[in-house]
């Protein structure tokens, strides 16, 4: 049922991950040498299609949370992961059957294949959000308004914590962020348990083959000389919405998000033409004048124009090669309630979303 | 106050005589397998090429200043590193990535390091992650001890914000095996503890051919019959007393093209603007601000290794003199025909099209024998240079950090092949002894002391006074004349998550070498 994770992924994994992450989600560099490492001592991990899950399974969605510098000194340890899983499952006094990341974009989307090699437990192939977010409620479960608790929380010192209640999402976001920066703001965290059922409908499916799939290609145009970025939207049916280079950055830190705006200047096809790339954590609306092309849910990706590599909102700078892409974003997502949770309106936009696949 | 410089290179040992800004003499010879051979040669003959009434003097000159590839090469050639130990302290953080753990393991295997994993370290708010343990501490100075180990890099959790740990468990090593020496990695490295503990563990390795190297440089200079102090370059534009420098190898990593941007800088008088050392493989593109390269704010990868330390923000593109040109596929570079350019280019009768070919056809450059080049086709000629141009372009935008022009200084050997006019650039600007900017910047090094560190419990003022004394005292320690120092960087970021009003302080100052006494 379950299928090996070959070791050769863990590399197309962190390339397509960072990818999704949209300019967020965290470099996945760390999580990725500590796979391989374990990968060394002999430990396996095996993927689960979320379709071969029985509806009563239980999953568990496992996340990394924290500071970015405090992630650079605490580095992410695939026993905390390890011990929240074993944590929650003490406290409901249920075994799991699987585990999930709670986003693929970035690097917890390897977290779940950390605590799964210790702990030999396949992983879904799923998450909840199909690219990153910074929050709680901007999760699929949030959106089908699922349970919200309880979350266990590991630090390494032994210090662990249960958040046995709350009344909603963004209580539960703010109350395991205190928890987390008071153990140093970095913490291991397995969210609030989920049956197969649950996995099935709400669950955003098959994103970690995705990421897969994506890094391969990259890669393999990489060994052919070939272009990664065509190689990429005609396997996930993407648009390209730019090609330029970076002319300025605008970076604000406000209430513990990065925000801000790239500037972009056109080359090639593009030259004389301008867009503008608006972030939160992530990249979210794509600006051309005063009309946004492109926006959340949709999945816009800032990438080198020569590699493929996508560039994070904490590290664009003057003078890159970018295209801009976009690819779609998940159903889901685009529900009602949906843009309610990750649509512009949700970071303070007055529009409402259209679809940069819609014309 | 006459210097000479000197800089070893890969392919070329450059070396200048200066008398104050004045050149007397310079010379370019290639690099010998032995190294010395060729700074002797080189400081015989740029003593016998001064034409000034002192000349051929050795006992005139006042100081010499050295810039070489020696401890890069060691690290790239994984030749020459000895055996260390490191000591991290951060259990139970950091537990699953040991030391080394993303060094390529042919380094690893080369430096076979002994580790060692201790409880202990700091939060990023002061806060001890838990208490330091002494006893595991002892216990690894025994084995260090045991082992025969003479080198050690000790790497604390968040030492660049609280170096409590990494001090105490140095003083514990240090009285039990006293001859080791120490690399403490908040004297090098930054916030990101894999970084830092890499620099930390390179710095290590290198001790023993830091000693060795700066023994064979003061013999060659007695050889070639000077009798003078001597100073190693370093990676930001400065130089430290040879005795001093041997003890932080890994801030000479990138002394060569350094030492140009500051060439360029001393002699066009240009403090900010960028500069584009051609030489016959590469090109490398800086920023000089205030004098001084621009340094890099992103991991610099040495040898395979990640490290974040004091480094400069350098470009290197795939473009140089003896660039292969392949007209067929429209491409220049990165291949190179390197040294064996006065053989294999066309203008000295070899078979290999080059980067020299194509300015020499276009009149931009008058080396070699033109007239072998008449088969060319010049309209091609023109298309190829015109990508060059192109090339040079693009990587001097991707280096400015805003869109206005700027100056650009055009030094190294193939300098030539910057044109007069760039998109972007205000100005190209040539000097003379450009080949041999290099051993200009290192001749005129000024001597520099740089402070880095977290003050708290005092006032602004305070820790701003009490860093630039700190700095001040490292400068004269590294052989600054006191009354000549001057601060040229201040920065200082308050830490709000830090109690009694913490910030951090950058201080540097420069002053001019104390003459001998």
């Amino acid at each position: 049922m379950a299928t090996e994770f070959a070791e050769e992924s863990i590399d197309a994994l962190a390339i397509g991950a960072w990818i999704l992450g949209t300019g967020g989600g965290g470099s996945p560099y760390l999580a990725q040498l500590n796979l391989k490492r374990l990968y060394e001592q002999g430990r396996r991990c095996s993927l689960i299609q979320p379709e071969d899950l029985a509806d009563d399974d239980l999953v568990a969605v496992v996340s990394q949370m924290g500071a970015p510098l405090v992630g650079q000194e605490r580095l992410v340890d695939p026993a905390t992961l390890a011990r929240a899983v074993r944590l929650m499952e003490e406290f409901i006094g249920q075994r799991f059957a699987a585990i999930m990341t709670v986003e693929i974009g970035g690097g917890n989307a390897l977290s779940p294949f950390l605590a799964a090699a210790l702990l030999d437990l396949p992983v879904v192939d799923a998450d909840s959000m199909g690219r990153a977010y910074p929050e709680a409620q901007n999760t699929s479960f949030a959106i089908g308004n699922l349970k919200m608790y309880p979350l266990s929380l590991v630090d390494c010192r032994d210090s662990e914590a249960i958040v046995s209640k709350v009344p909603s999402w963004v209580w539960m976001e703010r109350i395991s962020r205190k928890i987390t920066t008071e153990v140093g703001s970095v913490a291991s965290t397995c969210k609030a348990p989920r049956t197969g059922a649950e996995v099935k409908e709400w669950g955003i499916l098959h994103t970690v083959t995705k990421s897969i799939r994506i890094g391969e290609a990259v890669l393999e145009a990489r060994r052919a000389h070939t272009n990664p970025i065509s190689a990429i939207l005609k396997l996930e049916g993407g648009k390209e919405l730019f090609v330029g280079k970076i002319v300025d950055v605008d970076r604000v830190a406000t209430g513990g998000f990065l925000r801000g705006k790239a500037r972009l200047a056109g080359l090639g096809d593009k030259q004389g033409d301008e867009l503008v790339l608006e972030f939160q954590n992530e990249w979210l609306v794509a600006m051309h004048g005063s009309n946004p092309i492109a926006m959340s849910p949709d999945l816009i990706c800032l990438l080198d124009t020569d590699s493929g590599e996508a560039i994070g909102t904490e590290t664009v700078r003057y003078g890159q090669r970018v295209t801009v892409v976009a690819l779609p974003s998940p159903e889901v997502l685009r529900t009602e309630q949906g843009l309610r949770n990750v649509g512009p309106r949700a970071f303070g936009y007055d529009f409402d979303f259209k679809s940069v696949f819609e014309r | 106050m006459r210097r000479i410089g000197i800089d070893v290179g890969g392919t070329n040992t450059d070396a200048v005589l200066l008398d104050g800004h004045r050149v007397l003499a310079s010379v370019k010879v290639p690099t010998t397998a032995d190294v010395m051979t060729g700074v002797v040669g080189a400081t015989r003959r740029v003593l016998e090429g001064d034409q000034s009434p002192r000349n051929g003097a050795a006992t005139a000159i006042d100081a010499v200043m050295l810039g070489t590839t020696h401890f890069t090469n060691a690290v790239v050639e994984r030749a020459n590193l000895e055996r260390i130990a490191v000591i991290r302290i951060s259990l139970p953080a950091s537990a699953s990535l040991p030391p080394t753990v993303d060094w390529p393991a042919d380094i690893r295997h080369a430096v076979d390091p002994m580790i060692f994993m201790v409880a202990g370290g700091h939060e990023y708010d002061g806060r001890p992650l838990v208490p330091l343990d002494r006893q595991a501490v002892v216990e690894a100075a025994h084995k260090i001890g045991e082992a025969g180990i003479r080198s050690v890099a000790i790497n604390a959790l968040f030492s660049p914000l609280t170096t409590e740990c990494e001090d105490e468990a140095a003083d514990i090593v240090r009285s039990i095996v006293p001859e080791v020496r120490i690399t403490r990695s908040n004297t090098l490295g930054r916030i990101g503890l894999l970084e830092r503990e890499n620099v930390a563990m390179l710095n290590a390795a290198l001790q023993s051919i830091g000693r060795k190297t700066v023994d064979a440089f003061g013999q060659a200079l007695t050889e070639a019959g000077i009798d003078a102090p001597f100073y190693l370059t370093q990676n930001d534009g400065t130089v430290v007393m040879a005795e001093i420098a041997a003890q932080s190898p890994v801030y000479s990593f990138a002394s060569g093209p350094t030492n140009s941007m500051r060439g360029a800088a001393l002699l066009t008088g240009l403090h900010d603007a960028m500069v584009a050392d051609v030489g016959g493989t590469t090109t490398d593109i800086g920023c000089l601000i205030n004098g001084f390269p621009r340094e890099a704010n992103n991991i610099v990868e040495v040898g395979g290794v990640r490290t974040l330390f004091r480094m400069p923000d350098l470009l290197p593109i795939g473009l140089g003199g003896g660039s292969i040109v392949d007209p067929e596929n429209d491409r220049i570079g990165p291949r190179s025909v390197g040294y064996r350019i006065t053989q294999e280019a066309l203008v000295f009768g070899g078979s290999t099209l080059t980067a020299t070919d194509l300015a020499v056809a276009t009149g931009h450059a008058d080396i070699g024998d033109r007239s072998l080049l008449r088969n060319l086709d010049l309209a091609l000629v023109r298309h190829l240079l015109a990508r060059t141009v192109t090339m040079l372009e693009e990587n001097v935008d991707r280096m400015k950090t805003s869109p206005e022009a700027v100056d650009l200084i055009a030094v190294g050997g193939g300098a030539f092949l910057i044109p007069d006019k760039l998109a972007g650039v205000a100005r190209v600007h040539r000097v003379e002894h450009a080949d041999v900017a290099n051993a200009i910047g290192a001749a005129m090094a000024q001597v520099s002391g740089e402070v880095d560190q977290v003050f708290s419990g005092v006032s602004r003022d305070e820790a701003l006074s009490e860093a630039e004394r700190i700095a001040n005292d490292r400068a004269r320690e590294a052989g600054a004349r006191p009354e000549s120092l001057k601060t040229i960087e201040v920065d200082d970021i308050p830490i709000a998550y830090l109690p009694g009003g913490a910030r951090r302080v950058r201080v540097r100052v420069v002053g001019d070498i104390a003459p001998q006494e």
